[in-house]
């Protein structure tokens, strides 16, 4: 069968996707941030970013849900922050920026998919945290798009530029 | 300030990218303003490691959803304003295999073409009882189904007097990361859509009617609603189906 195509997630899916804690995969491991720009170098505001990880033991196992409701009106209140489940979304601020707070992932990356208003269809990258062999595989100066730097202990910075010279690898899977 | 372009200017774009070929649209599709500083000019790197993370499935669901989620008319007081319908479909995998208890995510503008969103100022009013969100998990046939109101059609600043035909955005989760698709749900005989450089992203015809529900007289529910039926099909790696899927 074909294909449903893709269609712009829009500006307007902010009250409708993100969730309070969407980026709290788990609490007191690491913090990993950054930017997501255009190909002017400007800011993305309305961008969406979904991430999906194994745990420190390289599971990716985790629990079916998280997400606790306000038992009158049926509202989001967010994720308990206590089970891990692998999966986190956040959307950008009006700066462009975005965080995560999660565990070293035991394959030694972060899965990222990217959704704006302007992409007709999403893109994959990952965040690398060390060294890997898909890696050594990039030519060097486009490589270094796809490994987070280390700001200080424990915080990773991890920057998305959509295109121009900086522009980050983007996968496909086939 | 340049003159703001004309929807004939847009149209031309169109035109010239017509009957390209390709399931998905492409990301330089230029009529879409928006796409011009947002898509990548390197080509993608190809990932063929079987042990690849995106090739399971990301885990959101079963217990986040309650099962009042999918009725967009039940979240306020009162009634929201507006044309009743329900949409039904199934959420199958290329092979036509139904993708079961995965998240069916939604939303929509109100009836009058109003999101319920800080940033969107289109002089149309709010609805009181309508926010536009809603969600849901596939049944064993892969089955889902939303109430909700039909939304409006609204303009916006691609072009002079751009208007996007009225639609309702759905998110969709899959058996692994890579099945992951975010489109839009359109209605049948709208007239809008030659002039919508998002709809017309999608240059092969087959494949743009792919993205318009079906009215169904028979899925009308008597003094109740306007019944539609759009079956959404997933794209993605072969390698990720289970037979006991989640």
């Amino acid at each position: 069968m074909n294909p449903t195509p893709s269609q712009t997630v829009g500006p307007f899916y902010g009250y409708a996707l993100p969730f309070p804690g969407g980026g709290d995969l788990a609490s007191g491991g690491i913090a990993v941030h950054g930017y997501v720009y255009d190909g002017a170098g400007d800011p993305v505001p309305d961008a969406l970013l979904e991430f999906w990880q194994p745990d420190e033991h390289g599971s990716l196992t985790g629990s079916p849900g998280t997400m606790r409701r306000d038992p009158t009106n049926g509202a989001v209140l967010g994720r308990d922050g206590v089970r891990f489940t692998g999966f986190g979304r956040v959307a950008t601020d009006l700066d462009g920026h975005w965080a995560l707070r999660t565990v070293v992932p035991g394959n030694g990356y972060i899965s990222v998919c990217v959704f704006a208003r302007g992409l007709l269809h999403h893109l994959y990258t990952r965040i690398y945290l060390g060294q890997d062999a898909f890696l050594d595989s990039l030519p060097p100066e486009r490589r270094q798009t796809l490994v987070a730097v280390e700001e200080r202990d424990g915080v990773h910075r991890f920057d998305i530029h959509l295109q121009g010279e900086k522009e980050t690898v983007f996968l496909d899977f086939g | 300030m340049s003159e703001p372009l004309k929807q004939a200017d847009i149209d031309q774009e169109i035109a010239a990218r017509a009957g390209e070929q390709g399931d998905h649209p492409a990301r330089d599709y230029a009529p879409y303003r928006s796409t011009l500083l947002r898509h990548p000019h390197q080509p993608l790197v190809a990932i063929k490691d079987p042990e690849a993370a995106e090739l399971a499935g990301p885990v959101f669901g079963v217990s986040d959803v309650t099962p009042f989620d999918n009725d967009l008319t039940k979240q306020h007081l009162g009634e929201p304003l507006g044309e009743r319908i329900t949409v039904r479909g199934r959420v199958l995998d290329r092979q036509g295999r139904p993708v079961r208890g995965q998240l069916v995510e939604v939303w929509q503008a109100n009836a009058s073409g109003r999101y319920l969103h800080q940033r969107d100022d289109h002089p149309a009013p709010l609805d009181p009882n309508f926010s536009g969100v809603g969600r849901c998990l596939t049944d064993d046939d892969g089955n889902y189904l939303f109430t909700t109101i039909k939304p409006g059609p609204y303009p916006w600043r691609n072009h002079l007097n751009a208007w996007r035909p009225a639609h309702i955005h759905f998110s969709l989760f899959g058996t692994s990361f890579t099945q992951r698709l975010v489109t839009q749900m359109y209605f049948p005989g709208d007239p809008l859509f030659p002039y919508d450089p998002i709809m017309q992203s999608v240059t092969d015809e087959r494949a743009r009617q792919r993205l318009v529900a079906d009215y169904v007289h028979d899925l009308s529910e008597p003094e109740f609603s306007l019944g539609y039926r759009w079956d959404i099909v997933l794209d993605g790696p072969t390698a990720t189906w289970m037979e006991e899927g989640r």
